[in-house]
């Protein structure tokens, strides 16, 4: 019984005393905030950057791009993160630095004929008043039009650069993550939806039933967002006070080099080395 | 030696278990209320009944809060699957009790229990790769209210037939000599007798499974299509309460996000409401107690 209960409180003793000498040990504390989709990504990045430098610690906290931009410029934050370009005003006193780039493609069942679409289709489409694929010189169906969830990026990335307002937007259907968007479409021959060109890029390669249109005449690919000829992609950026301090320099040269490029990748963003 | 479990310990352990358990759904309240003030305060209660619809985030504008369309298909989705469910899932209890061959009730009777336990995602995976196609060669887009009714009521067929068995049968081994004795056969003893008995913990067991549909998220978000608008039809796509919060709270900040927590208060509190109506319903408690 004795040696039980000891090796009990050595144990619970244990457990106490692990964490409480990590916690000491983290002497470089950095904050990130801004952009929820870029979010997910840095968080994964600061995992690994704090496997690999033991006396770091990373809080990333989401609030949107332009909280991003502000908390950065204010000295809020070591680091913002925005999935927008930085206005003009919003530049003095700050550096920016692309994390990665982002694309979104209009995407079909491969049965579909159609092939390309442009800016003035895709927007009515998605304002009701294009409903039939055959107003695109499709077959004779009705179309299958489905948005995304309000606040996801490419909700947000497809209205802005169609111009059309949120309330504005008409569809048939709403979807969420990426899985869901892509069973609905090869589900359904007269769906059309929009998802990151990643992802879809690496579908289309496994086999899945779907199609990329190509968006005013350019393909939509990998290639093409990052060397950014594709009209639909945005740069995910850092912003940083001009003068670096030395543990965000060390955070940044690490986010910024190609030993994440499996991360960005695997959150189907481009990397852009 | 002395006894670690006697009735002391037990009657500790049990009061702890029963504290903690009520002290968790207290504190899940706190936080929503908590978390909710935000838009309590910014947009005011009032607007999610009154605004024009439903775009929290409508870049500079002004976000609007109208959360009626999925008040209304929380309401249409978990009826219907219960209108489904119910009728099934009572049929199942009353088979596999009286009508069931010895060897086949011990199947049936499992069958069931595995339907219980199937997880939601495979459900919802299922409606998405098979029921939704085949409803849209019927009408509409596929993912629809009736989808979502037809996963749900699935879903939901194991706690209405789980519940109102156990009920059934401890009345009928209550009365089973009575009825015999009075010289009624198999369907009217079942009919009148045993099932009015056990009407009360029946009805708690369809409570529990509206509960359960009104709750569930995983499947609603695969295959209802989540437009925020009132169904026309059960082809209709629909967005529930618990959809909304599933796919937007990833998303959100500010009063957004508080009004995603204010909807998580507002569905506890239409199951805690649920759950008080199943007080309500006449009849005897869960033992048959009562005569007839």
């Amino acid at each position: 019984m004795s040696i039980k209960t000891f090796l009990f409180t050595f144990v619970v003793t244990l457990c106490c005393l692990l964490p409480s000498q990590e916690a000491n040990a983290a002497d470089k504390r950095l904050s990130l905030s801004g952009s929820s989709t870029i979010a997910p990504l840095i968080s994964e990045i600061a995992r690994r950057f704090e496997a690999e430098h033991k006396d770091f610690r990373i809080d990333v906290q989401t609030g949107g791009s332009s909280r991003g931009i502000a908390d950065a410029r204010r000295g809020l934050s070591d680091i913002g993160m925005s999935s927008r370009a930085l206005h003009d005003e919003e530049k003095a006193g700050v550096k920016t630095h692309i994390l990665a780039m982002d694309g979104i493609a209009f995407v079909v069942h491969a049965k579909n004929p159609i092939k390309n679409l442009s800016a003035a289709q895709a927007r009515q489409i998605y304002t009701g008043q294009i409903s039939n694929w055959k107003q695109l010189g499709g077959e004779d169906a009705e179309m299958t039009i489905i948005d995304r969830a309000k606040g996801r990026s490419e909700q947000e990335l497809m209205t802005k650069f169609l111009g059309i307002k949120s309330p504005e937007v008409k569809a048939n259907l709403t979807c969420g993550e990426n899985q869901q968007c892509l069973k609905l479409v090869t589900g359904n021959a007269h769906a059309i939806t929009y998802l990151s060109v990643g992802t879809s890029e690496y579908e289309v390669n496994r086999g899945t039933p779907i199609r990329l249109l190509d968006f005013e005449g350019i393909p939509a690919s990998v290639a093409t967002v990052k060397d950014q000829s594709f009209p639909l992609v945005r740069p995910l950026v850092l912003i940083t006070p001009e003068r670096l301090p030395e543990e965000v320099e060390e955070f940044l040269n690490y986010s910024l080099s190609n030993k994440v490029d499996d991360l960005i990748k695997g959150q189907a963003f481009v990397s852009t080395h | 030696m002395y006894r670690l479990i006697n009735d002391r310990s037990i009657a500790v352990a049990s009061t702890l278990a029963i504290g903690v358990a009520s002290v968790v759904v207290v504190l899940i309240m706190l936080f929503l209320g908590k978390e909710s003030l935000p838009a309590i305060s910014e947009i005011g209660l009032g607007r999610l009944f009154s605004d024009s619809s439903w775009n929290p985030e409508s870049q500079g504008d002004e976000g609007l809060f109208y959360i009626v369309p999925m008040l209304a298909g929380t309401l249409a989705v978990s009826t219907l699957a219960l209108a489904i469910a119910l009728p099934l899932g009572l049929l199942t209890a009353v088979y596999t009790e009286f009508y069931a061959p010895r060897g086949f009730r011990f199947i049936m009777e499992r069958a069931v229990e595995l339907l219980a336990g199937i997880p939601s995602v495979v459900l919802g995976m299922w409606g998405l790769l098979i029921l939704v196609p085949k409803i849209q060669q019927i009408d509409g887009h596929g993912a629809s209210v009736l989808a979502g009714a037809l996963v749900l009521g699935i879903m939901i067929i194991p706690t209405i037939a789980l519940s109102s068995r156990s009920a059934i049968q401890s009345v009928a081994e209550k009365h089973r000599m009575q009825t015999t004795a009075l010289g009624l056969g198999r369907s009217c003893s079942v009919l009148d007798v045993f099932i009015p008995l056990s009407r009360k913990s029946i009805g708690v067991g369809i409570i529990l499974a509206g509960a359960r549909a009104i709750g569930e998220t995983m499947v609603v978000v695969m295959v209802c299509g989540n437009m925020s608008v009132f169904p026309q039809s059960v082809f209709d796509p629909v967005r529930t309460l618990t959809a909304t919060i599933a796919l937007e709270m990833g998303y959100s900040y500010g009063a957004h996000r508080g009004s995603l927590f204010l909807i998580g208060l507002l569905l506890m509190l239409s199951v805690l409401t649920a759950l008080l109506l199943s007080k309500l319903i006449p009849g005897s408690s869960l033992r048959g107690e009562d005569t007839i």
